[in-house]
């Protein structure tokens, strides 16, 4: 379930409370994050939709703590991120986020196997438990065959699945997804639609994705909107 | 995958740039390691120089006399353990330009001032028996392609005439890398030949207990204070500086050939790791969004530039040790032309300071760059 009026709620696994983000350009204050409040139970799939500067990423950036509030409170899992140290918050991003970008962002040096075992590099996994967690993300989003490739062997649809592979292979609480079919064609950002659902649906993973394209945002369970730095409005997605 | 092999994942990315970095590591080593073995030739005299062995010489100049006579006063001064007087040879065999060193010196307190020239026991011997008899250092036989029992002439040239020779021994140093380039002739042979006798150029005298070396020279110095020669008493190691000294401040000049060398590699290595970091900051906010800690990012880029000093620095050491492994390119000007292990560690410490100091700034401000701006420039 999702709910955006800010009463107290026992299940949810995140929380926002009274969240904003303010920036300052010489003497303007641009508020871009209005007293948002939030709460999402474990393994909900939500969209954001919403025009250019309407808070979406900055919203998505605050969840998965790489950005901090001006004021309010993120809670996750218990934990409330936004008082965390740099290296906490580190520790705590490692442990329960995984980011999928638009431009998928892989290490072009790094072969898909490689990519895909980056994260893994700062657990205590051993070489061969990490090649066991690799190989079995690699075979959710079908790319077994593609493992010893480089990213600019692959097409863009294959780039991001690898970038998935890499953002569910430390088992994250939650996926932050910014426009995971912004740069993609419309068979390849189906198949990208298709395997988040699934994660979703047959894994239990609760997605947070940002999009401009309502088709993606219908395959979400809910379809949050943001306008002028306020949610203005919940709509059920296709699946609920 | 480890962490080292993400480095050199890294450092490998743009070929050329990579090939060009460690280029100039390995230049600028190889550069370092021609430096410190010129100056380990230059110096070699004053870093074999016993702690207690002084040198005697005259008082107004290194090229004035002192009177043989004095070895017999200076022997009675309490604290000497041997006397020895000596003087340059100065010949020339076959050629001007096959120039070594060659020193005329007593032969029988030899062995006890100088315990680190090694040779078998006949050949002292040998060479104490033959008033014209001479012993070569290793180097110097292998040099001209002499044999022991050689007979060889010298065209003398502060001492007239031609001087005929027997190589009696060949001798080692206990220290591998200190010179065996040089050829001790007897001092008797010379003076006897000599149209003016009884003339040293200098006594060396053994201690016998080097913390007394200082108060033998004021003895010395004072017991020939009132004479018409006077003398100059100094320890071997001053003796030896002050002779390089007068060639200029060889340590100095090379220092400053060094430092402009690794100042300039610094800047030229600074600037292609600013540029490769600058290049990758979208990856880095990537890494961040990962889990990598600030101090995580520092490490791995300071070890990326780290990396291509290393390779690029040992390279240039590797190189430069074995071309100093063919002796002195000289032909004779720098005879103890060597890199010890000691110089090779410095190299690879300096090698390093380099690698970090060029790669620090921009890993810095890769460290310090929030998620937020380093995703701005993907």
């Amino acid at each position: 379930m999702v709910r955006i009026d800010g009463r107290e709620s026992n299940n949810s696994l995140i929380q926002v409370r009274n969240v904003e983000k303010l920036y300052h350009r010489g003497s303007e204050t641009i508020r871009v994050l209005d007293g948002l409040n939030l709460d999402i139970e474990q393994g909900e799939f939500v969209a954001f939709m919403g025009p250019s500067g309407s808070g979406k990423t900055t919203l998505l950036n605050l969840l998965g703590g790489i950005d901090l509030p001006s004021s309010g409170s993120i809670t996750v899992a218990g934990d409330e991120i936004t008082h965390m140290s740099g290296p906490k918050l580190a520790d705590w991003r490692a442990r329960h986020v995984g980011f999928v970008f638009q431009l998928f962002n892989l290490i072009p040096v790094l072969t898909a196997f490689e990519n895909v075992e980056l994260p893994l590099l700062l657990t205590r996994l051993s070489a061969k438990e990490r090649r066991q967690h690799v190989e079995t993300v690699l075979a959710l989003v079908a790319l077994s065959d593609r493992m010893d490739h480089y990213p600019r062997q692959l097409s863009g649809g294959q780039e991001q699945r690898v970038a998935i592979a890499r953002a569910i292979v430390t088992d994250p609480t939650f996926l932050l997804c910014d426009e995971p079919t912004g740069d993609l064609d419309r068979h390849s950002g189906n198949e990208i639609m298709d395997l988040l659902e699934e994660l979703s649906s047959q894994h239990a993973k609760t997605i947070l994705m940002v999009t401009h394209d309502p088709a993606a945002a219908n395959r979400a369970h809910t379809v949050l909107h943001l306008d002028k730095g306020v949610l203005v409005e919940a709509g059920q997605g296709r699946q609920q | 995958m480890t962490y080292q092999k993400f480095v050199l994942r890294n450092i490998g990315r743009k070929k050329t740039r990579m090939l060009l970095t460690m280029g100039s590591f390995a230049v600028a080593l190889f550069l370092f390691g021609l430096l410190v073995a010129i100056q380990n030739a230059f110096y070699q005299g004053v870093d074999m120089a016993g702690a207690d062995r002084l040198i005697v010489r005259h008082k107004t100049s290194m090229v004035m006399p002192l009177p043989y006579a004095y070895k017999e006063k200076i022997g009675r001064i309490p604290g000497i353990a041997a006397v020895q007087a000596g003087c340059w040879f100065g010949g020339v065999y076959k050629e001007p330009k096959n120039f070594f060193a060659q020193l005329a010196l007593e032969t029988e307190e030899f062995r006890r001032v100088y315990p680190e020239y090694l040779m078998p026991e006949e050949q002292w011997k040998a060479y104490l028996g033959d008033l014209q008899g001479c012993i070569v250092g290793r180097k110097l036989l292998k040099r001209f392609g002499w044999k022991l029992g050689d007979r060889i002439a010298l065209r003398g040239t502060i001492y007239p005439g031609n001087w005929e020779l027997n190589i009696r021994g060949v001798f080692e140093n206990k220290k591998q890398e200190d010179d065996t380039g040089a050829m001790f002739l007897n001092y008797k042979y010379v003076d006897e030949r000599s149209p003016i006798k009884g003339l040293v150029a200098w006594f060396i005298i053994k201690v016998e207990k080097p913390e007394n070396a200082l108060a033998v020279a004021k003895a010395i110095d004072g017991e020939f204070s009132g004479a018409s020669f006077r003398t100059l008493t100094e320890t071997e190691q001053a003796f030896q500086s002050d002779f390089v000294k007068r060639l200029g401040n060889i340590k100095l000049i090379l220092m400053i050939i060094g430092g402009v060398v690794f100042l300039t590699l610094l800047l030229v290595t600074g600037s292609t790791m600013a540029m490769a970091i600058r290049e990758r900051t979208g990856e880095i906010g990537v890494m961040k969004t990962l889990g990598f800690t600030d101090r995580q990012v520092l490490a791995l880029l300071l070890s990326e530039s780290m990396a291509f000093a290393l390779i690029g620095g040992g390279l240039g050491l590797v190189l430069v040790k074995l071309f100093t492994l063919g002796g002195d390119p000289t032909g004779g000007m720098l005879r103890s032309f060597h890199l010890s292990p000691l110089n090779m560690l410095l190299g690879l410490a300096i090698t390093l300071a380099t690698g970090i100091g060029s790669g620090i700034v921009p890993a810095l401000g890769a460290m310090r760059l929030s998620i937020v701006d380093a995703m701005r420039r993907v």
